[in-house]
């Protein structure tokens, strides 16, 4: 179970509070009708899967109702930061 | 290598059993072979030991980072069954099946494979729904699958609690008989053995470190923490590190690495006749033949390395476990452990060839590809050795994901396999 801190809360909760909601900084091509197949595949299901940092959307789903990004490691899955939707991630390698 | 029969038995008995040699020959790796597999599980060797077996192929290695069997081959629940949704899953599982059937016979080594049939539960109007759909679909192409009602699912697993007024109570199951248990660790060693004995390298405790390449862009061979090793053609068959070797040769993979947890109990008598599995709540459970009771658990939420998992998934499972099966509720687990299991967007595996010449990769059997082993191995020699898929792996490639042809088999596969 991790700790994960919400960053509009600003707390400290169980991991049970939370929903995983995948990959973070994955942008929608800006021009949908322009990108082409392997575009689309890219966006929809090509996936870094690092061993090592990873950033990742939550969603306090049992708290703000908010979704927010964090950075964790894979190995030791030891969350590194989270930060709110929108701001660019946080320069941490380990 | 000593051919297992009853006349060598018979003699070892008689020289106190000193004369055993060692299963396979502990080879150092050579500079250079036709082929490299990546990955010394159950699906690796397999390959390997097709490869050799069917397309003739007897300069091929296995590269093992640990040791043979120890990471996902080891950690699963060992069930087997091909009752699946799709005509593209049923060809492959199915052909795996028939494969699992003569096995033994045909490796000279007892995998202990055990058709005591596998029965998957219905607890809603949904699940009978989806169940008999399954069963409908299996039997259009052949594979048994049968619906039960629950006295019939009493009957046949007597341990289950069919009671009415419990949270999630069994409106049915669907039975394939011919489902059953393997034992995982002998089909690492069976595969192994066989390879070896047709001259394939097996080798452990080589980390593959780089995928190198020529000048035009093909595969040329690996870098490991052995050294160099030169091959025209390089197989990943590496599960939940598929991303991080593929990495290596610039490809990005369709692939998110997830814990998945087992657990077993203390042994105890003959109990479970059969394999339970119940996608609905999360819980499934046999017995080993040392007599523990194996339960496969969920993964994790999150992407993960960490080959341990949260203990509240395990809980999770345990509350469903202990509500189906009351009698053993006063067991008490022995160990628990996860491997880390590479899931694709469809939950159909990736099997085929790759943007780069002369790399391969057989990965994405996410929470459920024990039961492929045999299947997996035999589609993917192919295509390593001929350079193309094998009928039965032609709609499992890497494009499918641009294409949009994908193989949704999400509901067969989502947690329980």
């Amino acid at each position: 179970m991790l700790l994960i801190r919400c960053p509009i809360c600003a707390m400290d909760r169980p991991e049970s509070e939370f929903h995983h909601a995948g990959a973070a900084h994955v942008d929608r091509p800006a021009d949908p009708a322009a990108a082409s197949d392997a575009e689309w595949a890219g966006y929809l299901y090509l996936r870094d899967n690092p061993k090592g940092v990873i950033a990742e959307r939550w969603r306090h789903v049992h708290g703000c109702g908010r979704f927010f990004n964090a950075l964790r490691h894979t190995v030791s899955d030891r969350l590194l930061a989270t930060y709110p939707s929108g701001t660019p991630r946080p320069e941490i390698t380990a | 290598m000593t051919r297992f029969s009853l006349a060598t038995l018979i003699r070892q008995a008689f020289t106190g059993n000193t004369g055993w040699t060692a299963q396979w020959r502990a080879a150092e790796p050579q500079p250079a072979y036709d082929a490299i597999i990546v990955g010394g599980g159950g699906h690796g060797l397999a390959t390997a030991y097709y490869l050799a077996s069917e397309h003739g192929m007897r300069r091929v290695a296995v590269l093992e980072k640990g040791w043979l069997g120890g990471g996902n081959t080891g950690r699963n629940t060992t069930i087997l069954r091909s009752n699946y949704l799709w005509p593209e899953s049923q060809g492959l599982y199915e052909h795996s099946l028939k494969l699992w059937e003569g096995l033994s016979r045909v490796l000279n080594y007892n995998v202990m494979y055990s058709p005591r049939g596998v029965m998957v539960l219905a607890h809603n109007h949904h699940d009978v729904q989806v169940a008999r759909r399954h069963v409908h679909a299996n039997r259009l192409t052949g594979i048994d699958n049968e619906w039960l009602t629950p006295p019939q699912v009493k009957e046949f697993c007597p341990l289950l609690n069919t009671a009415t007024n419990i949270r999630y109570p069994i409106l049915g199951a669907a039975l394939q008989r011919r489902g059953g248990t393997a034992r995982h660790d002998a089909v690492a060693w069976g595969f192994a053995r066989a390879a070896s004995g047709l001259g394939v390298d097996i080798v452990e405790n080589c980390e593959v470190t780089g995928i190198t390449r020529d000048a035009s862009g093909a595969v040329s061979g690996v870098e490991t923490t052995r050294g160099a090793i030169r091959a025209p053609r390089v197989g990943v068959v590496a599960a939940g590190h598929t991303s991080v070797l593929m990495a290596m040769a610039g490809v990005r993979m369709p692939l998110e690495s997830y814990p998945l947890q087992a657990l077993v109990s203390e042994p105890v008598k003959p109990a479970m006749p059969c394999v339970v599995m119940s996608n609905t709540i999360h819980a499934y459970m046999s017995q080993s033949d040392k007599g523990e009771m194996v339960i496969g658990a969920g993964t994790d939420a999150y992407n993960s390395y960490s080959q341990t998992g949260g203990l509240h998934i395990s809980a999770h499972t345990l509350e469903a476990i202990c509500e189906l099966f009351p009698t053993i509720r006063r067991l008490r687990m022995l160990r628990n452990w996860a491997g880390i299991v590479d899931v694709t967007p469809d939950r159909s595996p990736i099997i085929g060839t790759t943007p780069v010449p002369g790399l391969f990769v057989n990965c994405g059997w996410g929470t459920g590809g024990f039961k492929a082993t045999p299947g997996s191995g035999h589609v993917f020699a192919h295509t390593v050795a001929t350079g193309a898929p094998h009928r039965i792996n032609a709609s499992f490639r890497l494009e499918r994901f641009g294409t949009g042809r994908l193989i949704d088999e999400a509901a067969a596969a989502a947690v329980a396999h």
